[in-house]
């Protein structure tokens, strides 16, 4: 009779504990997504990120264990814009989880709810490796970033009700902190404006839009091919820029070498959270990117 | 702030110049007293008109500072408006349609041996195995076509333009449709499609890392198996490491196939496969397979380029079929990566072959037991270079005994040896093996151009291969399978 007491005492215990743990799975294709999440479900939601921050998102491989994480997901959130194309519709497909193919409410597409720069006006891939929606990295413009959020909030509630009154509280102090974020970043970039940089990759066109930045050329010849001889001596008929931008990502060489040419500020960025020390948030990951440039600029 | 500061200080020192001389001139040291008291009223007087000064500057600094906030919060608002995704993207009946791409492979090869008499002793060709033709050609032409069908089915379609003896035929390489919406992480496919058998089988040749096929594939696949059929998988509800069961059913026709009976299926196989990751970089799969093959009349050699006349001997009985393979992956911090790939093959055939010469005929039991392997390595140096190696190697041990040397009855009995050797089912001393070097440039994702050299000892005689080899994609981007 004891121990069945202390049975009943203990299931009492662990039954609710173990429905408090019926976490929302969330497979999020890069790691800016699976921040933004985490940021927005807290602790009811359980996030695995595809690829992690020194990994080019173009590049992943349909992996095994991509097809079990999906598997077991109730909600996958990637940026679409087909920047996961050569990997994600493969895992989709593999991991035989109906909830979450395109179209399916489990299946969240960033770039579905911004406006998407430099659309290319012709689609040739002689200009390389192009997306024909626009450019897909929208990670690092807190305007889109917090559209995007808002989304994502609706999304998180509509599959999972039963903890809509805690996504809506985290979405409502999310949007205060960044709306104040958004203010002192900017105020703090101030000075950067006008400033002209190269960049790598295009990766930066949000930012450097937001910031009101002028990007004057690139290292990579088109989107995804790597700086070239023939490109780099085109650079040098270019007008002094102020920085030249580079992810950690990227080869320095090009950019150590047109910077002993041209002159200018060598700077790395990162694309996205965790890139660089310090950055595991989305909040910091911008302080670090505006000391960063400010660091630069002057 | 700070002349407000100084025009109190001037004022202070103006009243402080026009009573000092006063109080120099008091004689008593009473009006000293007074004069001193009233300056330090003054001073206590403008101390407190200084302090509200600094604090009228004080509200109006952070009344200025709010309204910028405001300005910046009401600028970062319109953008906001700005950077929303329109409501509405314009739709025209043409988007509906299915992702097209065209894959173009071709290249120059170089031979010592005749190509068309490439074989390896004791397991005849069958299917599309064969060496690729000498000198210059366009090898082949894929166009795919995939979409989904509606939101139950995703289909894909990929028809082959291939060389062969000299021309150019059009073939359905895959036609197939998969389910996207059943339960439980059951999954079917239906039409014709390349096996689940190892781990090239499922790619298309474009996605290999050799401009030919492992000597296995070619002794054992028909250089890949594909054929009409169904396939059901399930994967396992983990979730770290992938679990994937499934089950094909083939009709049976084309090689290790051969003369369906018109039951259902006369191929079954069976195959897992377990895959996952080892820390941030790295990741690998297991595959385990096994097939039994019912082979009602299947011809050899008969496709080996130009060598075999339509006449050649016929097998018929079991042919089963196992297979293990593993991929390692590694992708480097600094860009560099490794593939490190193997398969290993062991065949078991037994049954009946049926030889014909010119009007005679003659019929022999068969068993055999066959082994095949390769192992690989890519190494990738940056975005454009890769270099790779690969050892093949072949193994047949048969038991051949004659049944009937005269099996059309005319009683003109072949000579056994004679019809043994012919055949091609006589195993010999020899193994055939391979060494090949590979090296690779991929300017982008859509074009790769390809050198390789190979000293293949398939026959008796060592034969030095040179191939170039370019692959390029045209059009949709598709998606790579692991």
């Amino acid at each position: 009779m004891k121990q069945f007491m202390r049975l009943l005492i203990l299931s009492g215990i662990l039954i609710p504990f173990s429905f408090a743990n019926a976490q929302l799975k969330v497979f999020a294709c890069v790691p800016e997504w699976a921040e933004l999440t985490k940021i927005l479900g807290g602790k009811h939601v359980k996030v695995y990120s595809a690829t992690h921050a020194r990994q080019d998102p173009h590049k992943v491989q349909a992996r095994p264990s991509l097809i079990a994480r999906l598997r077991s997901a109730d909600l996958a959130v990637c940026t679409g814009a087909e920047l996961e194309a050569s990997w994600m519709s493969m895992v989709q497909r593999r991991a035989r989880n109906r909830k979450v193919m395109p179209g399916r409410p489990g299946y969240f597409e960033a770039t579905d709810y911004v406006r998407l720069l430099e659309k290319p006006k012709r689609l040739d891939r002689a200009d390389g490796d192009i997306h024909a929606e626009g450019n897909p990295h929208i990670q690092l413009d807190p305007r889109r970033i917090k559209v995007v959020a808002a989304a994502l909030a609706k999304r998180l509630k509509s599959i999972d009700p039963k903890n809509s009154n805690a996504y809506q509280q985290r979405w409502n102090s999310f949007d205060k902190r960044w709306r104040d974020s958004m203010a002192r970043w900017k105020k703090k970039a101030k000075p950067l404006q006008g400033k002209k940089v190269v960049v790598y990759h295009r990766e930066w066109i949000y930012l450097l839009d937001w910031l009101s930045i002028k990007r004057i050329g690139s290292l990579e010849p088109n989107p995804g091919v790597p700086p070239t001889p023939s490109h780099l001596a085109k650079l040098r008929t270019l007008q002094k820029p102020d920085m030249i931008i580079v992810s950690p990502l990227n080869n320095k060489k090009p950019a150590i070498w047109l910077r002993d040419k041209k002159g200018g500020r060598l700077v790395t960025l990162p694309q996205t959270v965790g890139a660089v020390a310090g950055t595991k948030d989305y909040f910091k990951l911008f302080d670090t990117i505006i000391s960063r440039l400010l660091k630069a600029g002057n | 702030m700070n002349t407000a500061r100084m025009r109190a200080a001037f004022a202070f020192a103006l009243a402080a110049s026009l009573c000092l001389p006063a109080s120099v001139m008091a004689s008593s040291t009473q009006g000293l007293d007074e004069v001193k008291q009233m300056i330090l009223q003054m001073k206590q007087q403008y101390e407190e008109r200084i302090k509200a000064l600094e604090e009228r500057v004080r509200v109006a600094e952070e009344k200025a500072e709010s309204a910028e906030d405001t300005a910046t919060r009401t600028e970062t608002r319109v953008a906001e408006v700005e950077i929303e995704a329109p409501d509405s993207a314009p739709t025209s009946a043409n988007s509906f349609n299915p992702a097209i791409s065209f894959v173009l492979q071709g290249g120059a090869v170089s031979y010592d041996l005749d190509p068309d008499d490439f074989h390896f002793e004791g397991m005849p060709l069958g299917g599309e195995a064969g060496l690729h033709d000498e000198g210059l050609s366009l090898w082949e032409v894929e166009m795919t076509a995939s979409a989904n069908v509606d939101n139950l089915f995703y289909g894909q379609a990929t028809l082959g333009i291939h060389k062969h003896d000299g021309e150019y035929e059009i073939d359905i390489e895959e036609a197939f449709l998969d389910t996207l919406s059943l339960p439980g992480g059951l999954g079917l496919r239906f039409g014709r499609f390349f096996s689940d058998i190892g781990y090239l089988n499922t790619h298309h040749t474009h996605a290999w890392d050799f401009a030919d096929a492992p000597l296995v594939y070619q002794a054992f696949l028909g250089k890949q198996y594909r054929d009409d059929g169904v396939r059901a998988t399930w994967v396992a509800p983990t979730e770290e490491l992938l679990v994937e069961v499934g089950a094909e059913v083939f009709r049976g026709d084309t090689y290790p196939g051969g003369g369906n009976s018109g039951d259902f299926g006369d191929v079954k196989h069976g195959f897992i496969h377990i895959g996952g990751d080892v820390g941030d970089n790295s990741s690998w799969q297991l595959g385990i397979s096994h097939m039994d093959v019912d082979v009602k009349e299947r011809a050899s050699s008969g496709h080996s380029h130009g060598h075999g006349d339509a006449e050649g001997p016929t097998f018929a009985g079991d042919s089963d079929l196992a297979a293990i393979d593993f991929v390692w992956k590694t992708d480097f911090p600094s860009g560099k990566k490794l593939i490190l790939q193997g398969e290993f093959f062991v065949r078991d055939e037994d049954g009946q072959v049926i030889f014909s010469e010119d009007d005679d005929q003659a019929l022999f039991n068969y068993d055999g037991k066959h082994e095949g392997w390769y192992l690989q390595g890519i190494f990738q140096f940056n975005q454009r270079w890769r270099a790779g190696i690969r050892y093949d190697r072949l193994d047949a041990d048969n038991k051949l005994a004659m049944v009937d040397a005269d099996l059309d009855g005319d009683a003109a009995a072949l000579d056994e040896d004679e019809v043994f050797e012919e055949s091609g089912f006589e195993s010999s001393d020899h193994n055939p093996d391979r060494w090949t070097l590979m090296f690779d440039w991929t300017p982008s994702e859509f074009s790769r151009v390809r050198m390789q050299y190979a000293r293949d000892n398939s026959r008796e005689q060592s034969d030095d291969q040179f191939m170039i080899q370019y692959i390029m994609s045209l059009g949709a981007h598709g998606s790579h399978q692991y």
